[in-house]
């Protein structure tokens, strides 16, 4: 059991009033809020640290270089890579996908195969689209069933000699659905495929360990796990890190450069042109802490009490449909209301203090596959509460009847 | 003879100040919403359709002598609420006075995030459209 009253208290924002109502933030699938321990590290850096990384050699630059690294490694033990040159860091999970897909459009030959799902995020569509464009390859979809769970069946099928690359999102932003990476990733293997995992909405709910997935590059970003905005991470396996082309150029990624020939730093480095977010880096470091400290499974049996509490209420609503009901799922929760614009129902529920997110989530694709324009969605972070839930439900319940 | 624009306005304005809260202020726009005359499916076509991330809205115009007329619709029943109010205020105007007009009434009245880029539901992108079609006809007319 963790100490929900405890946690809340770390977080500035909670405590905001948004529309003469106490906030009630269940908008956590698009980002997490922070707590009081990331917020001071961001504002420590700027205070006491503020210098360029990997370049100077005064005191503040090898400060801030120490604290940067450190994170890397914060980074490595958090997803239990093998080692810290498999740890990439970019400005969030779209730019890490983008840049594996950037690298693949000279990987792959006429004709090769890139798997992908019916139930991705625009981010993890549009990059593989033009990589198969570039390299003349085939992007082929995998469907996702009517409870929202992938169809293994068809991905089995679909899996052939062709097949170079599977890149499939870990936790559907839109239905909740935990697929099983595990499984996919030694079947992807067996036909000599590369798996690449968009990992932004589970890695601050469920546990994520790379080497027991064994995924080959796992996306993710920190402003999803209780961290600032403008920092990702690309895990990549480092022998086919090495092998990618570098994404970006400029400073901080070369070796040596002349007119004639120029060649690349060392893994992550590589990776890593220009200035990054140095504070953003180094506060990620304080997250990790933050996620750790309550422990990931804690964290995850609480969101699970609150996925199974806010179904059953919800389920009591007449005419309400639950899109995404796998027995596997996180706390995301996507519905509509027989003919109500869900768009209606947040403009509502904003009224009351209640933030949720409403339209298509980036899976324009995902929605015409149920035929539908949208769902309202209620995600869950570790701060939430079952009152928050009653609340919510009083709120939808409030809007129904003001909406019919 | 039609009220002038900026008499309209101020007719909206002075119905919202009876609302006591944003429930009462919501029920009435739900309500409008639901006045708004229906476009049939078959005519909301795609060069109709303004798009928003967040709710669609399809508008049409025409013109009967020198006014111009708005007709509008939305799936989504609070953005057709507002919808009718901005129909209330620049439908059966001269295209010249539409162009030149001042819309104050949104902001007065607490409605002003809906027409926030943020929203992206399409209600700003109407506004300009619905200016910019009178503006069009109104150089025809010179």
């Amino acid at each position: 059991m963790i100490n929900t009253q405890e946690i809340r208290k770390q977080f500035p924002i909670i405590n905001l009033n948004i529309n003469r109502s106490n906030l009630i933030y269940f908008d956590n699938g698009a980002t997490t809020q922070n707590p009081q321990n990331v917020i001071d590290t961001e504002k420590e850096y700027y205070e006491k640290m503020n210098a360029n990384v990997h370049r100077g050699a005064h005191f503040l630059s090898s400060h801030a270089t120490e604290k940067f690294e450190e994170s890397r490694k914060s980074v490595q033990s958090f997803i239990n890579a093998k080692s810290v040159k498999e740890i990439v860091f970019t400005k969030g999970t779209t730019e890490s996908i983008n840049l594996v897909a950037n690298g693949f459009r000279s990987i792959l030959k006429k004709d090769d195969e890139v798997l992908i799902t019916e139930m991705e995020h625009h981010s993890n569509i549009v990059p593989w689209q033009i990589c198969c464009k570039y390299a003349g390859a085939k992007l082929r979809v995998v469907p996702v069933k009517e409870n929202g769970d992938l169809d293994m069946v068809s991905l089995k099928s679909m899996l052939n000699n062709k097949t170079k690359l599977v890149a499939l999102t870990h936790i559907s932003n839109a239905l909740g659905t935990i697929n099983p990476i595990e499984d996919i990733c030694k079947l992807s293997h067996s036909f000599g495929a590369k798996i690449l995992i968009d990992g932004a909405q589970a890695i601050s709910h469920i546990k994520v360990d790379v080497q027991k997935l064994n995924v080959d590059f796992y996306c993710f970003s920190s402003h999803k796990m209780y961290g600032s905005t403008g920092v990702g991470v690309l895990y990549g396996k480092e022998e086919l890190l090495n092998d990618l082309p570098p994404y970006q150029s400029g400073g901080e990624m070369i070796k040596d450069v002349s007119f004639e020939k120029t060649t690349y730093a060392d893994l992550p480095y590589k990776f890593e042109a220009g200035t990054p977010n140095i504070a953003g880096v180094i506060s990620l470091k304080s997250s990790i802490d933050f996620i750790c400290k309550i422990g990931i499974d804690n964290i995850k049996n609480h969101e699970n009490t609150l996925l199974n509490y806010a179904t059953l209420e919800l389920k009591k609503i007449k005419d309400l449909q639950i899109l995404g009901t796998s027995k596997n799922k996180s706390g995301i929760i996507s519905f509509n209301i027989n003919s109500l614009h869900a768009y209606d129902i947040g403009v509502l529920l904003d009224k009351m203090g209640i933030a949720i997110r409403t339209g298509h989530h980036c899976a324009q694709p995902l929605m015409k596959r149920f035929n539908i324009a949208g769902t309202a969605r209620i995600s869950f972070a570790v701060y939430n509460t079952k009152d928050e839930i009653e609340k919510c439900i009083a709120a939808i319940k409030k809007s129904k009847k003001m909406l019919l | 003879m039609k009220k002038s624009i900026s008499m309209i306005q101020s007719d909206i304005i002075s119905e919202f100040s009876m609302f006591d809260d944003w429930t009462e202020k919501y029920e009435y726009l739900i309500e409008l919403g639901k006045s708004v005359p229906k476009i049939k499916d078959d005519e909301k076509k795609d060069e109709n359709l303004i798009k928003g991330c967040q709710s669609r809205v399809w508008l049409f115009v025409e013109k009967k002598e020198d006014y111009i007329i708005y007709t509008a619709d939305s799936d989504a029943i609070i953005t057709k609420g507002i919808i009718a109010l901005l129909i209330r205020v620049f439908s059966y105007q001269k295209a010249e006075d539409i162009a030149n007009s001042n819309l104050h009434f949104i902001d007065k009245i607490g409605l002003k995030e809906h027409l926030s880029i943020t929203r992206a539901n399409g209600m700003l992108s109407m506004l300009k459209q619905m200016k910019m079609y009178a503006i069009a006809l109104s150089k025809t007319q010179k």
